[in-house]
């Protein structure tokens, strides 16, 4: 069985979030990157699973990006999957991103291929679907668990208010959320073992972004906290519905 | 024309849908063109009532193989009905459904999406959306090039907006490729409003303590016909069932009212709550992070504020 885990580089959550050239540009002054917690936690970890119960798996990961993407493919290599592959292509927006995904998917007819539920920075979640449309393949979105049963496999996955089990025969695209796997902490062999994985670079060929962003904002700051007395919660009662009119 | 997505659930047509028509009629109007919407299988719902939202016409593709949601035939059935409807721009709500299927739309129909609209598109000079990214601490005013636009709206960014007016129905004819997935089991959270399309949410943290205190937060909620959730450790401690966590890795929501109780307010706690439209922090801590994002705060015991606000509400409804 061949997996395919889709890994992007994100901010730390707790970066400050601050745009540059008139607001047109992330500020990437001082942020640490990762991987998008979504493809590590979940969807890599859950690779890395059912190759540990079937060392016959293989596991490559692929992300598309240019040369500072590397640091974060190889901490992701640390972990597990056999080889990485990065698409040199900054891709400007999600489809030429899933596009580039899909040529390699093509070319290594996957059985499983994983995103992870959404990106922390650009929070569209798009990539798991538009690789569906491109491939002609079958896509499980919020997926919260993966059961291997012969030739098919039983899913769960997320619903607006509850869940759903679903079988499904391979090839599949899912995307992971929490439930999937338990996130891992890399250890000194993995680290080791990294440095020496293949990281196969293939050049993109997608130039043409759909979308555009012209710019970014920042919300504007909140007022401020309106401080009630815990003895008077008929203010806060009457503030919830004269003056912020939501009850 | 633009074309709505109907989003339905066991053949009841979701919350989420009319904002999306809503919204999808607000367009059409600013471009001087019609609004329509698609739905795919049967539901138990008036489909003429729709028109009270905004569109004029429902297409339906009446295919009972289509109940069962597959994200990809889906997309599919939608992006062959666009084409044959000649529709320009495509809305879906940004729901679980609807993030799953307008990607897949985009690519079939060569078009631009923006994923998690917060407002109408501006037009003027271009066709620029805005949505939020970063978990909410910004927007990104996006232009979208292509012909064909794909927008997926923002639970309750937009608001529903009920007018009069009546749809007419139509039937389409789209063959729909069979799905390879065969759903086994659905586990819905019985009588409860679900999380996402909740207006108003009450949200426990590690300060309650313990489960066998919910008993409080439960009243309050109740008093307010509220849905309940809570944070990332109550869950992960088993006090509340997951589907009840809200933040970065749980579920996000964005309801009028969202009330904090005992929680701290940790970055990845707010990344999934800060699109509320008004937020209420009861803490005992005056230096929780969660009163900078907050609109009131009530510094003081959990375990007294929550009853004696449980009372002003009820007392409050009783003088109605």
């Amino acid at each position: 069985m061949k997996i395919l885990v889709c890994i992007s580089k994100t901010p730390d959550t707790t970066s400050k979030i601050a745009f540059i050239e008139g607001n047109t540009k992330f500020d990437e002054n001082g942020v640490q990157w990762i991987i998008n917690p979504y493809d590590e936690w979940y969807s890599l970890v859950k690779a890395i699973e059912l190759k540990e119960k079937d060392p016959s798996v293989t596991i490559h990961l692929v992300t598309v990006g240019g040369a500072d993407t590397e640091p974060i493919i190889r901490k992701a290599l640390a972990l597990g999957g056999d080889e990485a592959i990065r698409v040199n292509n900054l891709g400007n927006d999600s489809m030429m991103v899933a596009q580039e995904i899909a040529a390699i998917a093509k070319e290594g007819a996957y059985d499983l291929i994983f995103t992870g539920k959404e990106t922390i920075d650009y929070n569209s979640g798009s990539i798991g679907s538009m690789l569906s449309a491109l491939l002609d393949t079958s896509f499980i979105p919020n997926a919260t668990s993966l059961d291997l049963s012969g030739s098919n496999i039983i899913i769960k996955r997320e619903i607006d208010g509850g869940e759903e089990t679903c079988e499904a025969s391979m090839p599949i695209i899912l995307s992971c959320q929490k439930g999937m796997a338990e996130q891992r902490i890399p250890n000194m062999r993995g680290i080791m073992a990294a440095r020496t994985k293949p990281l196969k670079v293939v050049e993109g060929t997608i130039t043409n972004a759909y979308t555009t962003i012209q710019k970014f904002d920042t919300p504007s700051a909140k007022s401020g906290v309106k401080l009630i007395d815990s003895g008077n919660m008929d203010e806060l009662v009457r503030l919830l519905k004269e003056e912020a009119k939501v009850i | 024309m633009v074309l709505i997505y109907i989003d339905q659930d066991d053949q009841e047509i979701k919350k989420a849908s009319f904002e999306a028509i809503s919204y999808g009629a607000a367009l059409a109007k600013q471009l001087g063109t019609s609004a329509e919407a698609l739905l795919l299988g049967t539901v138990k719902d008036d489909l003429a009532a729709i028109g009270k939202y905004g569109a004029s016409k429902v297409h339906q593709v009446n295919n009972l193989a289509l109940n069962n949601f597959d994200a990809y035939v889906n997309a599919m059935v939608v992006a062959d009905a666009a084409k044959a409807l000649g529709a320009t721009v495509i809305i879906f709500a940004n729901n679980i459904n609807g993030k799953a299927i307008a990607p897949a739309v985009g690519v079939k129909l060569s078009a631009g999406l923006v994923a998690g609209a917060c407002a109408l598109p501006k037009t003027d000079a271009g066709f620029v959306v805005t949505k939020t990214v970063f978990s909410g601490k910004a927007f990104a005013s996006i232009q979208i090039e292509t012909p064909i636009k794909v927008i997926s709206v923002n639970q309750n960014s937009f608001g529903v907006v009920v007018g009069e007016g009546t749809a007419t129905v139509h039937p389409l004819e789209i063959n729909a490729p069979a799905s390879k997935i065969k759903i086994t089991a659905t586990d819905k959270i019985k009588g409860e409003v679900p999380l996402t399309e909740a207006t108003l949410v009450v949200s426990g943290g590690r300060g309650l303590k313990g489960p066998e205190n919910w008993g409080i937060l439960l009243d309050l909620a109740k008093s307010l016909g509220a849905s309940t959730a809570c944070s990332r450790p109550v869950s992960d401690s088993d006090w509340r069932p997951h589907h009840e966590h809200v933040g970065q890795t749980g579920i996000q929501i964005a309801p009028n009212l969202y009330i904090a109780i005992g929680i701290s307010g940790a970055i990845q706690h707010l990344a999934g709550v800060n699109r509320s439209k008004t937020i209420v922090v009861i803490n005992k801590d005056p230096e929780a992070p969660f009163f900078k994002a907050a609109d009131y705060g009530v510094v003081g015991d959990a375990f007294e504020v929550v009853p004696a606000l449980t009372a002003a509400i009820l007392k409050s409804k009783a003088s109605a």
